[in-house]
């Protein structure tokens, strides 16, 4: 417990906590993941305490992706409707891209463009209060990827397996020589050689598990070590082929970084946003 | 609900198919790994939870007494049901047995009973009127890929693992004595192996995302003397004559393995 | 013309202060639970009380299809309880009987209130409650394992609802009845609570008690009930390390 004038703690920063754990008196400022009852501060979530001064939050271990205006995301095209496409975006939300956005106010047959199956990289333009969600391809670097991978993390390990200022997901991409795209919805594309890919695939997964743990790095770094130490080929490696999507992954890490999302969200608890970047643990 | 597979994932694994791998850096003739353990349900007289990779099956048999079926009325019965559980995948809905289902316990419940696995003949307390009926129920708690040779595999071990009370006949009188159990007459192991064709090649045990993108698959049930007791092809694409010759003796080899993985009794 | 010769011990009703199967009258059967066990669902917990054996999976929240169902505001609960063939002495023909349903309605409305629903709307939460083997309290236990799996598949809630029986055998007041109390006994009140709050969300009663007895039953409840919820958060964070 710690007593700074009247505020009070119950918990220290990164404990694990779950639903129903108090945190805090009302003193300090309810973030996300948490919920204010009885003049205290409590839990909504199994995850990690996160105190950034006054402001408490818990960063789940386990959750959904609920789709934010802003975001960038990777989501595969289920449907084409009527001067529309549908996508999953990996959310109990579906999304929809306006044909417009591809073809302007041209009538053209949209499965010219994408068709189901397709798997596309897409700004979140819009999400209305009962959570309709409108994509868009307005964007450097989105667009339609083509070959590759695609693996599933849970979205609040994203900053994670980005790493302060790109430097978890560079590491990755610089040992494997993949491009990886990371969607802020947990969906992830890696394209490489094959071996690289399993590589890559096998070192997000990882990620993905020990996220709540501290020297993720340094094990992180051993395993790409470890993996390529036995794949490594002969001294010479091929480039692998640019095609038209690959200027998304650098510009991308960027964008991903840098921006910061909007105030969108009305019906969270706390009415607080997830900061870009934040990390699950330092 | 149908899930749609993305074509980048469609792509991805046919093109490791086609260089002799495959994404989880398996065999062509390897399965995942197998967990078997028998006696898990102490109300069941027979059950088995199995695993192949993260698919997994808990079956339990419950025998009872009843009549014969009209046709048959020196033999046993046996009844194999089986439930794709809702909490076994995103896409399994409550309700009754959908066609995956009824093919799911049709497949096991024919290689069961074409291979003659349990003694039926055994298995009558009074002919023509009262025989022990079998009942083996398939609960599939999670999908990950190849319900078949999971269903069959764990099937096979559930029946060794039964046990069902003595019976004898007293003044006119069926005493059905629980306190001496023995052992349901199991006088054969056939098992089921499972081949899914992807970009030309036949591979084994196929698991979740080989299965969503496979142009087809056939299943064969081989006794323990290497002869055939079941097949069933699957899939909306067709098998050449060659490829059906060649799981076929594949699979021989292949269940002399995966019988390995049944307890010894 | 059929006679049955069993081995099941009958309870003899001597014991007063020790009960058929040696416990005390405030003491539960021995409790396992264990989270994240299956793959595919969102999240998943196992629970051992007694002979009981439950599997509960959660998907959600998620994509609800059935337009008729769906809230504009905030997800919906659905919770289906569905007992194997193979779990009870007698095979049970497959899918839902009455009991079922009714079990399935009463643990939605246990699990609901303390769900953050509105953070959802338009969706649908999904529990599935399988008993693999059934040793009486059955519904307790699979409550009970449903809100450790609610935690694991990350749906946010205010807290983690347990749940747990009282009731009366031998003309004792007893906590956790076994199948055989149960089946012979005099009272059995299952209860579900919020452990912080001590707020009740399910409560039912099959029997004959008298208001202290009642009290008495809802106390050694609660009792029991803050006991799970013991165990409930050790399986949660055990995942983690």
């Amino acid at each position: 417990m710690h007593l700074g004038g009247q505020s009070v703690i119950f918990v220290e920063d990164k404990e694990i906590v779950i639903p129903g754990d108090i945190l805090a008196d009302e003193d300090y400022h309810a973030g996300r993941g948490t919920f204010k009852e009885n003049n205290k501060i409590t839990s909504s979530l199994v995850g990690l305490v996160a105190i950034r001064d006054k402001n408490i939050s818990v960063i789940p271990l386990q959750s959904k992706y609920i789709p934010k205006r802003g975001d960038v995301v990777i989501g595969e095209i289920t449907d084409i409707r009527f001067s529309m496409w549908n996508l999953d975006i990996n959310s109990p939300y579906s999304g929809i891209l306006p044909a417009s956005d591809v073809f302007g106010k041209e009538k053209r047959d949209l499965s010219k463009a994408f068709n189901v199956g397709d798997v596309l990289f897409l700004r979140v333009v819009d999400v209305d209060e009962v959570k309709k969600v409108k994509l868009g391809l307005k964007g450097r670097g989105l667009g339609k990827f083509r070959g590759g991978i695609l693996i599933n993390i849970t979205p609040t390990k994203v900053p994670r397996l980005i790493g302060k200022k790109g430097s978890m997901i560079n590491m990755i991409k610089d040992e494997t020589r993949c491009e990886v795209t990371v969607g802020q919805n947990g969906v992830v594309w890696v394209k490489g050689k094959p071996d690289m890919e399993r590589v890559a695939e096998k070192v997000i997964n990882m990620i993905e598990e020990q996220a709540h743990t501290s020297g993720l790095t340094d094990r992180v770094r051993n395993m790409l070590f470890e993996l390529l130490g036995k794949e490594k080929p002969l001294e010479k490696q091929e480039e692998t082929e640019e095609t038209e999507e690959t200027e998304e992954t650098e510009e991308t890490e960027e964008t991903e970084e840098t921006e910061e999302t909007e105030e969108t969200e009305e019906t969270e608890e706390t009415g607080e946003e997830e900061e870009d970047g934040e990390e699950l643990i330092q | 609900m149908v899930t749609i597979i993305p074509e980048i994932i469609r792509e991805s694994i046919t093109n490791l198919v086609k260089n002799g791998e495959r994404s989880d850096g398996r065999a062509f003739y390897e399965y995942r790994g197998i967990s078997l353990e028998t006696g898990v349900i102490e109300k069941a007289e027979g059950s088995a939870r199995v695993k192949i990779g993260n698919t997994q099956i808990m079956i339990g048999t419950k025998p009872q007494i009843g009549e014969p079926f009209p046709d048959t009325p020196n033999v046993g019965v046996l009844m194999t049901n089986s439930e794709l559980l809702p909490m076994a995948a995103p896409d399994f809905e409550p309700g009754p047995p959908d066609e995956r289902s009824v093919e799911l316990s049709r497949v096991t419940d024919r290689c069961i009973r074409e291979a003659g696995v349990v003694d039926l003949d055994k298995l009558v307390i009074i002919e023509g009127e009262k025989v022990w009926m079998i009942f083996l129920d398939l609960h599939v708690l999670d999908y990950d890929g190849n319900l078949i040779d999971a269903a069959v595999l764990g099937s096979i071990a559930a029946l060794i693992n039964t046990k069902i009370p003595e019976t004898r006949i007293e003044d006119g009188e069926i005493i059905v004595d629980h306190e001496k159990m023995i052992s349901l007459p199991v006088k054969e192991k056939a098992l089921m192996t499972t081949f899914a064709k992807i970009g030309g090649e036949l591979i084994v045990d196929p698991s979740l995302e080989e299965e969503q993108i496979m142009d087809a698959r056939i299943s064969i049930g081989i006794r323990e003397d290497g002869s055939i007791c079941a097949m069933q092809k699957g899939g909306a694409n067709p098998l050449t004559k060659e490829e059906v010759i060649m799981a076929i003796s594949k699979s021989q080899e292949i269940t002399k393995e995966l019988r390995e993985h049944l307890p010894k009794n | 013309m059929i006679t049955i010769i069993t081995n099941n011990e009958l309870s003899t009703g001597i014991e007063t202060s020790k009960r058929a199967d040696g416990r005390a009258f405030d003491e539960l059967r021995p409790i396992k639970i264990e989270a994240g066990v299956l793959k595919r669902a969102d999240g998943s917990a196992y629970l051992e009380l007694g002979g009981n054996k439950i599997l509960v999976a959660v998907y959600g929240p998620r994509e609800l299809h059935i337009r008729r169902l769906m809230q504009p505001n905030r997800a919906v609960l659905r919770c289906r309880y569905n007992m194997a063939p193979f779990s009870v002495d007698g095979r049970k023909r497959p899918g839902p009987d009455r009991r079922s349903v009714e079990i399935s309605k009463i643990t939605s409305e246990a699990l609901s209130p303390a769900v953050f629903l509105e953070k959802f709307p338009r969706s649908t939460i999904d529990v599935f409650i399988e008993v693999l083997e059934a040793e009486g309290g059955t519904r307790c236990a699979g409550i009970t394992a449903a809100s450790v799996a609610l935690a694991d598949a990350g749906v946010p809630m205010r807290d983690i609802i347990v749940s747990c029986a009282a009731g009366k055998a031998d003309g004792q007041v007893v906590l956790d009845l076994s199948e055989t109390e149960d089946k012979e006994g005099e009272a059995d009140m299952p209860i579900a609570i919020m452990p912080r709050t001590g707020e009740i969300t399910l409560l039912q009663s099959d029997g004959h008690l008298t208001s202290e007895e009642f009290e008495k039953a809802l106390d050694l409840a609660i009792n029991g009930c803050k006991k799970i919820s013991e165990e409930q958060k050790k399986a949660i964070l055990s995942r983690y390390g």
